[in-house]
């Protein structure tokens, strides 16, 4: 199995090979020495060339995170056989989300559809035990759509409004 | 001895309560809101009893439905906890009409306690040390810029039925002082229905001590000992120790007695706490007494060896304290954090949602006193506080070195938690040395980050490590998931819908 990884934006050529319940590694064309173990769901236990490791692994809707120790890693593993593997350009240009950064309830929206927004500028305000964390525009922008709506419960991750 | 406790409270604390009830041998009561029922002070509890909507107001501040739970359960006494309404006197004075206990001091004590200048008033008389001020409002501007410059500048304005910084005021000069007394008060009268305030003078950066007392009903009052609480952020605690690095044998007498003294000029039973600002030069002055249990009270248990939480339901019982003064001995050093639902990285805003993974710590001198649980989400609607990491060890390095290896083996995943900023403290050439005032945290947090070694080594472990999940635990790649808070989101739904509509928009 040949994987693409990026991990904090660095790309790796991984591939994977199990028999017989040895490992047999390269990463970016190098042999690594591996063994590892699922030591429960999201927890795996890694001997590289005898170190030993503890991997956690964060999954939300939207990303995935690798804990090393206690470094957090925003990793993305792609399959280069597999068709959904086009790179999603961030230039600025094209439409923006904004998304809610945690759960909360959305206690005010500034702004309405079709307005013309700048950066930076608030566009909801999403209330999370007893504090207020104010939204911003990533970009100058008109508000495409406009989902969050005053009053409404939302999840971390979840879309609140698209500027573009 | 009670037969029946309610525990007005959720969280840590109402476990911590339920399990010092088991240990007694008296059953235990929880209440709840609509967004607790799965909380784990209801799991563990013997009964509980739903209160109402989320809204503390209508639930866990609602002493009507919190006695008509404990009338219906025939609990014989109320535990209230830290916060809610422990230190309220209205709902002691209603514990006690419908004829229940209520763990904590009399109304009368808590009322006198609760105003910031009626409890200077008292203590002055009782010979209590107090930062140079005025033990009343100010009537006037210019009875302020007198004040003020008697006492010499900078001057603190503080409102007298405060707390949590808000009514308060640095003032470096007086042209200052009239636009800075005006907005204090009005900023008063908002938060506490009363424009009250009065002046004191500005102790720059100073240590936060405070003295932990427990007085039974038949006059014996001791001191347990002290607690460092100068870490904070925003006017709130975050890592607490006991003993404070600067406190020896005879400053701890010395402000051991005043805190019994101020205990009993308030006629004061049951645990108690009295903090103390100290300068520079190690002189300490009353700031005010909490009559309640301290979030921060393991400390204490940890170097005393008591349990305040027994003691506590004893005392209220009626019995006498078992031990007297000179039979208190700390032993070792324990240092607590505490973890919070919030992202040091947005920051520290609130990080409620769903605990997916949770790995927790163990091992000698650790002791964690916790309300989650994995498969629990945290509500937006409460205080972040999710557990305490207590580390305890023979001096302040080893309880240091536990604790920094017992947050190694933590992990809560699936939120935030303000776990790395305390790698991030112990490991502090200044927290190390003792050098602790109230203003070191933002001094701290102001520095760049240097404890996140983000090495190609470790780096590459990670990409590995991506590929054996896909291979070993894909059952998981496409599990829709996780954050479900109350479930209304937005925007959710499955995994491939949310691709298509992604891509849709591009």
């Amino acid at each position: 199995m040949t994987y693409d990884v990026n991990i904090d934006g660095k790309n790796y050529r991984l591939e994977l090979d199990r028999a017989d319940g040895r490992w047999d590694c390269r990463l970016d064309g190098r042999d690594v020495e591996i063994d590892a173990i699922l030591a429960r769901r999201d927890v795996l236990s890694i001997l590289i060339a005898g170190k030993a490791y503890e991997i956690k692994r964060e999954r939300t809707a939207l990303d995935m995170h690798l804990w090393v120790g206690s470094v957090r890693y925003a990793a993305q593993l792609r399959d280069p056989r597999s068709l959904r593997s086009r790179a999603s350009a961030d230039d600025g240009k094209g439409p923006r989300k904004l998304l809610a950064p945690m759960p909360g309830k959305i206690v005010r929206v500034f702004v309405k559809e079709d307005a013309e927004v700048e950066a930076g500028q608030g566009v909801v305000v999403v209330e999370a035990m007893k504090m207020q964390n104010e939204i911003k525009s990533p970009k100058k922008g008109v508000v495409r759509k406009m989902i969050a709506a005053e009053g409404a419960n939302v999840n971390a991750g979840d879309v609140l409004a698209v500027v573009e | 001895m009670f037969k029946k406790i309610l525990i007005a409270n959720r969280g840590e604390i109402a476990v911590r309560v339920i399990r010092a009830c088991r240990e007694m041998g008296i059953q235990s009561v929880a209440v709840y809101s609509d967004v607790d029922r799965a909380a784990l002070h209801v799991r563990k509890a013997d009964e509980a009893y739903h209160l109402g909507p989320a809204a503390a107001a209508e639930s866990y501040l609602n002493i009507e439905k919190i006695l008509a739970a404990a009338k219906r359960s025939g609990a014989d006494a109320i535990h209230p906890g830290y916060g809610f309404l422990s230190e309220n006197a209205r709902f002691a004075h209603a514990c006690a009409e419908a004829g229940i206990q209520f763990v904590g001091p009399t109304a009368a004590s808590m009322e006198m306690m609760g105003s910031k200048t009626r409890a200077r008033q008292h203590m002055e008389k009782a010979g209590v040390p107090f930062v140079p001020g005025t033990s009343r409002g100010v009537e006037s501007a210019d009875e302020a810029a007198r004040v003020a410059k008697k006492i010499g500048y900078p001057v603190m304005l503080k409102a007298a039925a405060g707390g949590g910084g808000k009514g308060m005021r640095l003032v470096h000069a007086e042209e200052q002082l009239r636009s800075a007394l005006e907005s204090a008060q009005s900023e008063a009268q908002r938060s506490f229905g009363d424009d009250e305030v009065y002046i004191e003078k500005a102790i720059v950066n100073p240590r936060h001590i405070e003295m932990q007392v427990l007085a039974d009903e038949h006059g014996n009052t001791v001191y347990l000992g002290e607690r460092e609480c100068s870490i904070q952020r925003r006017h709130q605690k975050v890592l607490e120790e006991s003993p404070s690095p600067i406190v020896d044998p005879d400053m701890r007498r010395r402000m051991g007695e005043v805190a019994v003294r101020v205990a009993q000029a308030a006629g004061y039973t049951n645990a108690g706490t009295i903090e103390f600002l100290v300068d520079a030069e190690k002189n300490f002055y009353f700031l005010e007494m909490n009559t309640r249990l301290q979030v921060e009270h393991p400390v204490t248990e940890l170097t005393t060896g008591l349990d305040l939480v027994h003691l506590q339901i004893r005392i209220t019982a009626g019995e006498k304290l078992p031990f007297k003064q000179e039979d208190v001995v700390l032993r070792g050093h324990a240092i607590e954090c505490r973890i919070y639902a919030e992202d040091p990285d947005n920051n520290y805003f609130p990080s409620p949602g769903k605990i997916t993974l949770l790995l927790l710590p163990s091992g000698p001198g650790i002791r964690r006193d916790s309300g989650m649980y994995e498969g629990w989400t945290v509500p937006i609607d409460y205080d972040p506080l999710l557990a305490k990491l207590i580390g305890y060890g023979t001096d302040r390095e080893q309880a240091t070195a536990r604790l920094v290896r017992a947050l190694n083996e933590y992990f809560v995943g699936g939120i935030k938690t303000n776990i790395s900023l305390f790698r991030r403290i112990l490991n502090d050439k200044e927290f190390h040395a003792g050098k602790l005032d109230t203003g070191y945290l933002d001094r701290l947090l102001a520095r760049p980050s240097a404890d996140v070694p983000r090495d190609e080594k470790a780096a590459e472990v990670a990409a590995i490590a991506a590929g054996v999940f896909a291979v070993l635990d894909p059952a998981t790649e496409t599990r829709s998931d996780t954050n479900g808070v109350n479930g209304t989101g937005v925007e959710q739904g499955s995994h491939w819908k949310r691709i298509g509509r992604e891509e849709a928009l591009q």
